[in-house]
């Protein structure tokens, strides 16, 4: 038996770091959707490491405008695409990071799933500004060490746990919000598939770790992609109208002493005085998860 | 004047509602809308000629801000779509941003802008300052003055900016209040007319699947100062474009409201009074008058500020002994108006060597009457004679608030 590699939508040569989360991100979500599509791609390091003019790595139709847009730009892209009456099997996709989709875009993308557009939503969670150099946003978790929530004698990072993403979105009554990470491939191209195959405003939220800003070696994403799925940090689950519908489930979850060890934004929690218990909190988290969302 | 053709035509609606009309018959396949005073009019008559199902092949979004009002547009006009949206004050300062993308990116998005003044403090009124602060945007600016005119240059704007060699976007500019919410006599745009004068929208670049592009690609200081160079080329454009497009609507429709400029009793004018906007009826009132009394004072309509038609505004002022120039806006920190510096700016390097004052006024939407009017007319005769005594200033300023 052969096996055919599948067909890549985005072409190497871009100037992502080695060892890129986006550019995993971007490849399994076009591995989902096939090249019927139309990608509306919000400002970040995917855009600008994609798209130095006059070159380009999309191999299907790919639009930027700014930061904070993604979703209006997609709302209309789809809304035109009725009009004309060329909608029929394509695609609409938004890419974005962690900043454009929780923080600065959040007005954006609740209208968009308030107003019931066909498209999918696709959230590639890096956990902080990596673009602008690795400066807090509300998908930063609880004591990660940024350029704007450095740990230092009186801080241990970031003071604020993620903001719950799929739970506003699923909110708004949309018919599939899943959750996923990079470091499942075959996960996030099952889920993005499914998410474009519903009719409806659909949101799939990537974990997606960051050599560069999390500082890890460049041939750890995906490890270090999978021991967030495994410690229960990061939990991976299927919603359909609000509801959990399916959850991957891990049977002997690490310690998430595993997982912060191998980041330079958690090493602070090793050395410093009080760290330990720092430490027993960010594990309560991955409990409670582990427990809510019945991931054992 | 009014063609005696059109006399019978007439109906007496909302001015809101006639623009609405009009991009009805614009065939738009994107509206988006977004509340705000005293736009709200003609995205709600919009609506209901969607719900009677008169806007065939149309998508009517109610975003949730003017932002994403005008997002959804640029979104809508990468796929192929004709678009359309209206907004003003606030809403149009929360578009800024994107104010540029959309024309830098290209896409002749067209919008009505029912003129209001800025916040703080807040008023809902008219004057200008809401598109002035936009000028810099790359954004085709076209200033009306009465609800004709307002409801004739849609069709007008998008035949200018849907040209292939411009592909820019603009805005119409109504005063707020004074044009939005009059009910005046005009005569409806028919169908079959603007369908005669507007050709389908068919961009040369498309988001399809089919024949992938990329749209919003970055640019480095190696490539991005072309794109500047292009655009204003593209600006540049508008100019003969403009004027075309009115004589031709003119042909078509028996209607003409001045190209990048209209002069009134222009020719042989002494002062010529300067302005934009709806303001200009009540200032032909006032040549009129003086007219009568054999005053030689003529009107220069300011129809396009965007592009700024500098040959145009020096071949209309350079006989005349003094020019006013009448601004519903102020730029905070020169004491003037823009249409003011502007207009100053065109004569600099130029032959004409006339005195020129400027008057800001009307702000937030305070009445500018006859007797203000003719006291501009008086200050600019003594500055002709004269010389300038005060080159700008505030009409009708109430000394005792201050």
């Amino acid at each position: 038996m052969t096996k055919i590699a599948p067909k890549m939508y985005l072409s190497s040569g871009h100037s992502g770091c080695a060892g890129c989360c986006d550019a995993f991100a971007a490849k399994f979500t076009l591995m989902g959707t096939g090249p019927n599509c139309i990608v509306v791609n919000p400002t970040g390091c995917l855009e600008v490491m994609s798209t130095p003019f006059p070159l380009s790595s999309w191999k299907v139709p790919w639009i930027h405008s700014l930061f904070e847009n993604g979703s209006a730009v997609a709302s209309g892209v789809e809304a035109a695409l009725k009009a004309l009456g060329k909608k029929n099997d394509i695609k609409v996709i938004a890419i974005g990071g962690d900043g454009s989709t929780m923080d600065i875009g959040i007005g954006a993308i609740s209208g968009a799933f308030e107003r019931g557009h066909d498209f999918t939503y696709v959230c590639m969670d890096n956990e902080a500004y990596m673009n602008t150099g690795i400066q807090r946003s509300s998908g930063t978790p609880y004591d990660a060490s940024t350029t704007t929530s450095p740990a230092g004698k009186f801080s241990f990072g970031n003071p604020r746990p993620k903001k719950n993403m799929p739970a506003i979105i699923a909110a708004h009554g949309s018919p599939y919000v899943a959750t996923t990470s990079i470091g499942f491939p075959r996960d996030m191209i099952r889920k993005v598939k499914k998410a474009t195959e519903i009719v409806g405003p659909t949101y799939i939220h990537s974990h997606a770790p960051c050599t560069t800003g999390w500082g890890f070696d460049t041939s750890k994403t995906l490890e270090i992609a999978k021991l967030a799925v495994e410690t229960g940090l990061w939990p991976m689950y299927e919603m359909e109208y609000g509801e959990i519908m399916q959850v991957r489930r891990i049977k002997d979850p690490r310690p998430v002493e595993e997982y912060l060890r191998t980041q330079k934004r958690f090493k602070h929690l090793f050395t410093m005085e009080g760290g330990e218990k720092e430490i027993q909190k960010i594990q309560d988290s991955a409990d409670w998860n582990i427990k809510h969302y019945g991931l054992k | 004047m009014i063609n005696p053709a059109d006399k019978e035509k007439m109906v007496v609606v909302e001015g809101s509602y006639a623009v609405a009309h009009s991009a009805k018959t614009c065939h738009p396949n994107v509206i988006s809308a977004y509340p705000i005073t005293p736009q709200t009019h003609i995205v709600e008559n919009l609506a209901q000629f969607i719900a009677d199902g008169k806007i065939p092949n149309c998508e009517y979004l109610n975003v949730e801000s003017e932002f994403s009002a005008i997002s959804s547009l640029i979104g809508a006009a990468a796929v192929g779509a004709r678009t359309y949206s209206a907004t003003t004050s606030q809403g149009l300062l929360l578009m800024h941003e994107a104010l540029f993308n959309a024309s830098g990116m290209r896409f002749p998005i067209i919008m009505t802008v029912t003129n209001r003044a800025v916040s703080a403090p807040i008023n809902i009124w008219n004057d200008h300052q809401d598109a002035i602060a936009q000028r810099d945007t790359g954004w085709i600016q076209l200033y009306v003055e009465d609800v004709q005119e307002a409801s004739d240059t849609l069709p007008q704007i998008y035949k200018i900016a849907e040209d292939h060699e411009i592909m820019l976007p603009g805005m119409v500019c109504m005063d707020g209040y004074i044009l939005s919410h009059v009910y005046e006599p005009v005569v409806l745009l028919e169908q079959n007319l603007v369908d005669n004068f507007l050709p389908p929208f068919h961009p040369e670049n498309v988001l399809d699947p089919e024949d992938p592009k990329t749209f919003g690609a970055f640019a480095t200081p190696d490539t991005y100062e072309e794109f500047r160079y292009l655009q204003e080329q593209a600006m540049q454009k508008t100019l003969p474009k403009i004027e075309a497009v009115a004589k031709e609507f003119e042909e078509v429709f028996g209607r003409f409201h001045g190209g990048l400029v209209d002069g009134y009793m222009i020719e042989d004018a002494e002062i010529v009074i300067m302005g934009m906007g709806s303001v200009l009826g009540t200032v032909k009132d006032v040549v009129d008058q003086y007219r009568a009394k054999g005053e030689k004072i003529g009107v220069l309509k300011v129809r396009s500020f965007r592009p700024f038609p500098k040959e145009q505004i020096l071949e209309s002022i350079q006989n005349a002994h003094a020019v006013v120039v009448l601004d519903k806006n102020i730029s905070i920190g020169t004491n003037e108006g823009a249409l003011f510096t502007e207009t100053k700016s065109c004569l600099y390097n130029s032959k004409v060597r006339i005195p020129l004052v400027g008057y800001t006024l009307g702000h937030g939407g305070r009445d500018i009457r006859i007797e203000s009017i003719v006291k501009v007319v008086e200050g600019t005769k003594a500055a002709a004679k004269t010389g300038i005594m005060v080159e700008s200033q505030f009409l009708d300023l109430k000394e005792e608030l201050l």
